[in-house]
């Protein structure tokens, strides 16, 4: 049901710019006025998601320790999976957000017979790993529409991602792998009853969003050629804040540009703010050094304790009566 | 126990699981409290929620009772508590937001294996509350609903979550798996808070608490019980070992402050651990003591609420620094050391009248432990051997091939590893490891931590269980291990029942128990029988004799 519902939301947003296209007027709403709505409510909304969460205090030190504690000298302990210091901590985020370090742990549990066995399962891993850089490298290799000259980091990116030089025009392997990549974790989610059972259309939409947002760039690139020359001159208008609208681009460019509107849009107030929240996991961004260095908790209050003098006052008798030191007679 | 549980019960009746989840949505919170005993447990008695001063229900209720007794503004207490909690924890905020829902904490909680609801996916077990957090808190929500996994809080909602976060042990083993290390434990906690608030707790965490807080322990043992089962195993000591102790209880003046989990002298096979710790202590001569106002290390707060742990906690730095030690050493306990490492320092006031730990056999000084002051005997022990402090023989554990099994806490919440390995490895021959799978961080819970232990939730215990269960039977299997060395206190009382249902046969044990076993001590006579009473290896005909 969520998933027929977010693919219907899809097809409406691509409707809109296929048929609002030939309305006059509408190109400039597409073009300029929705794209810089789209990066305000982006650049508002992730601040504000982001100060919202640092807003809360991190009251405890709570990391999840994956490997032995420091502790005696002369026994080695996890650096990087049960941090000690705070550069222990750097390398064990870093490892998180460059290379998936904890979903590189994921095995698969299988009941055989009345016994348990587990076997590794780096599928999610690798195609997560594919996605998410496939997604950067494109993002990066659109640099090339908003700045004049190119620069040159963009265009060593475009050069290795097309490095195999097969096909006309080049095809860049990150096209292929983003494809492939979210394929996989559509079907998945698809195909695996429990994940199934679990989504919901904030888990499917953006999936279907960028899938789609890829298809269209795909089909623009390899197969129905569009104006480029357009195109850019658009994203270098926006960039430099002196739009200009162009005329007569093909309306396939507009769909693409209005599901990435969309896709920035709703980046804050979805699911895909876990770019920022990874930063901000207090299971993850701590040191374990509770016992070496001591957490200050901002809101610590008092609590009702039972303290030794009650305690001996209740007791007092049965204590003298055992023989025990008391601390008043 | 186990006995009953082997009557009821089937492994191949249990381990018959059916892993597709249901075709209705998830969102519908209906539970047959009834059908579904065996899994639930019983709510808080009204005497220990009084003595708490904590919101008690208007009618006494059991889980299948139609009426809970809840006040009339329940709602507003729950969403008034939910959007405090989110302004005091990121954790509870970030959790809410990030989840991508890819599944990968799904198949790693015990009681998921081992029972296949699909409610006991950790990423489900968040969902319950999120969708509340949803209807409540996002714009999404409130429109599209349950197109968005949003739903109504409804009494219904509440008894759902009673059913599912009281089955979950809080043993982290999900975040350990979590690409943004979101840890279901802590929503665990959380929740467990908000129904507390509305007179919703169960009965195996109240009434320990409010023993807890009367009278140190537990078990509610008044300090005169304390001093008669310390001294009573003393004596059994001195009978198998054949040497006198002396047990210091609330001793002013000495140099540690020794605090374990009640359990070590009131439940077997907790004892043998505590005659371990006394055959260690006398022989290196420590100068310790036993406080019977702080006579409890396990907090049961821990499964209650961040107030309750403080509430309990508080009593270990005031016995301290009313007995005037120098530092404190801690026992063999799971859970305690969860609070001990990760939220003492936080909660209490610097412990200033204490020094940093210094071993006054080794001279070794804990830098790590420089500012709670406390240190886990199993790093205490470690260090003794590792100078060669004490003398051992190994040979006297050779009737046991032991395996040890990692408490979710030490492993996940402080990464306490390698020291019991290390000392295992120099007090016993035998020593065998687990599936990689299934121990150090990726450990399986007993199934039976975070207030779980009871009698009446049985089956969800033993499904929670299976996991370790299966590992156990594997090492008995290839191995011949016939004994399950730990070093937590739930797990002393609830492995012993799991092990006769997955894995009969095996024992269960301490770490300091086989510590004891293979302690050569100064002046002894020869050593026939362990620290059970059982016969050695090659000493067997003496029993005959
Ligand atoms: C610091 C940057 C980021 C990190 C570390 C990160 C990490 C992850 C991880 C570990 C997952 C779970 C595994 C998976 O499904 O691949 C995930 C899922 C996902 N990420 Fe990211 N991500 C980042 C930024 C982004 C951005 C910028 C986007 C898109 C605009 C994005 C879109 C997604 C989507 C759609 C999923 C869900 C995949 C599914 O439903 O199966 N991520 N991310
Ligand atoms: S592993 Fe983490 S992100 Fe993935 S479903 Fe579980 S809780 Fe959510
Ligand atoms: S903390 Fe443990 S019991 Fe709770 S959901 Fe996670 S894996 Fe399951």
């Amino acid at each position: 049901m969520s998933l027929w519902f977010s693919i219907f939301l899809l097809i409406v947003l691509i409707a809109i710019p296929l048929i609002g296209a030939s309305i006059p007027g509408f190109p400039l709403l597409l073009g300029v006025i929705i794209p810089y709505a789209a990066i305000a409510i982006f650049l508002v909304g992730f601040v504000m998601r982001i100060i919202g969460w640092a807003k809360s205090p991190v009251p405890f030190r709570i990391p999840t320790t994956s490997g032995q504690e420091k502790s005696l000298d002369w026994i080695k302990y996890a650096k990087y999976d049960n941090p000690h210091t705070f550069w222990g901590v750097v390398v064990r985020m870093a490892l998180e957000i460059f290379f998936f370090r904890s979903l590189f742990r994921n095995t698969k549990a299988e009941l055989r017979g009345q016994k348990i066995v587990y076997g590794s399962n780096k599928y999610l891993w690798a195609a997560g790993l594919a996605f998410h850089y496939s997604f950067l490298v494109i993002f990066i290799r659109h640099f090339k529409y908003f700045v004049e000259p190119i620069p040159g980091f963009v265009s060593l990116i475009q050069f290795f991602d097309g490095f195999f030089q097969v096909g006309l025009p080049i095809l860049y392997l990150t096209d292929a792998l983003i494809v492939a990549a979210l394929g996989f974790l559509l079907l998945r989610r698809l195909l695996d009853s429990r994940l199934r059972h679990l989504s919901h259309a904030a888990d499917w939409f953006p999936l279907l969003l960028i899938l789609g947002i890829a298809s269209t760039g795909i089909l623009m690139r390899y197969f129905i050629k569009i104006d480029v020359v357009s195109a850019k001159e658009l994203g270098t208008g926006l960039l430099s804040f002196s739009p200009v609208v162009p005329i007569g681009v093909n309306p396939l460019f507009y769909i693409h540009l209005f599901l990435v509107c969309t896709l920035i849009a709703m980046f804050p107030f979805s699911k895909l703010m876990h770019l920022g929240g990874i930063f901000l996991s207090p299971t993850r961004n701590l040191a374990n050094n509770n016992r070496a260095v001591r957490h200050v908790n901002p809101w610590n209050y008092d609590v009702k304790v039972h303290t030794y003098e009650e305690y001996e006052d209740e007791f007092r008798d049965v204590m003298k009566a055992a023989d025990m030191p008391l601390d008043k007679e | 126990m186990s006995s009953s549980a082997e009557v009821k019960f089937k492994p191949e009746e249990i381990a018959r699981i059916d892993y597709s989840p249901p075709s209705e949505h998830w969102t519908d919170p209906q539970i047959d409290f009834e059908a579904k005993r065996g899994n639930w447990c019983y709510s808080g008695v009204h005497k220990s929620l009084k003595y708490l001063d904590l919101p008690v229900p208007k009618t006494k209720f059991a889980p299948n009772d139609q009426d809970w007794g809840l006040p009339e503004n329940w709602k507003e207490i729950i969403l008034e508590g939910l959007r405090k909690r989110l302004d005091r924890f990121r954790s509870l905020k970030v959790f809410m937001d990030i989840c991508v829902r890819c599944g990968a904490c799904a198949d790693k909680c015990h009681f998921f294996i081992g029972s296949g609801d699909p409610k006991n996916m950790p990423v489900m077990r968040a969902e319950l509350l999120r969708s509340i957090y949803r209807k409540e808190y996002t714009t999404a929500g409130k429109i599209m609903g349950k197109m968005v996994g949003a739903r109504d809080l409804t009494i219904d909602v509440l008894k759902e979550w009673y059913y599912y976060f009281y089955q979950c042990t809080e043993c982290r083993r999900c975040s350990v798996f979590c690409p943004y290390g979101i840890d279901t434990a802590e929503i665990t906690m959380l929740v467990r808070e908000l129904l507390a608030e509305v007179g919703m707790s169960i009965d195996w965490i109240v009434t320990p608490v409010a023993n807890s807080f009367r009278t140190g322990n537990h078990l509610g043992i008044q300090p005169h019980g304390v001093k008669d089962s310390l001294e009573f195993a003393a004596d059994d000591f001195e009978e198998i070992t054949g040497i006198k102790i002396d047990v210091p209880i609330n001793k002013k003046g000495a140099e540690v402050l020794f605090i374990a989990p009640s359990a070590d002298y009131f439940a077997e096979p907790h004892y043998y651990t505590l005659l371990g710790y006394f055959a260690l202590f006398h022989e290196i001569g420590l100068d310790y003591t036993w406080s019977t106002y702080a006579s409890e290390g396990g907090n049961f707060g821990l499964f209650h609420s961040h107030d309750m742990i403080k509430r309990l906690n508080a009593k270990t730095y005031a016995e301290a620094k009313r007995l005037g030690v120098k530092w404190i050493l801690g026992g063999e306990c799971g859970h305690m050391w969860r609070v001990y490492h990760q939220y003492m320092s936080t909660m209490q006031d610097e412990p200033s009248f204490l020094e940093v730990p210094k071993s006054p056999i080794t001279g070794t000084v804990f830098d790590h432990a420089r500012a709670t002051k406390m240190v886990h005997l199993a790093e205490f022990t470690a260090d003794l051997i590792r100078h060669g402090k004490i003398k051992l023989d190994p040979s006297r554990n050779d009737h046991w091939t032991p395996t040890y099994h990692d408490s979710c806490n030490p492993a996940r919440a402080m990464g306490l590893l390698e020291e019991p390995r290390y000392i295992l490895q120099n007090v016993c021959n035998n020593f065998v490891e687990m599936p990689e799978n299934t121990i150090r961080e990726n450990t399986f819970c007993c199934g039976s931590g975070a207030g779980l232990g009871t009698d009446e939730n049985m089956e969800m215990r033993l499904r929670g269980g299976m996991p370790r269960g299966s590992a156990v039977r594997y090492v008995q299997e290839n191995n011949d291990a016939n004994i399950l060395l730990c070093m937590c206190a739930i797990d002393k009382a609830t492995l012993p029942a799991l092990c006769d249902f997955w894995a009969p046969g095996v024992e269960v044990g301490g770490v300091h128990e086989m510590v004891g076993n293979a302690l050569i001590m100064t002046g002894e006579p020869e050593r026939k029988t362990d620290l059970r009473g059982q016969p050695l290896k090659g000493k067997e005909e003496v029993e005959n004799e």
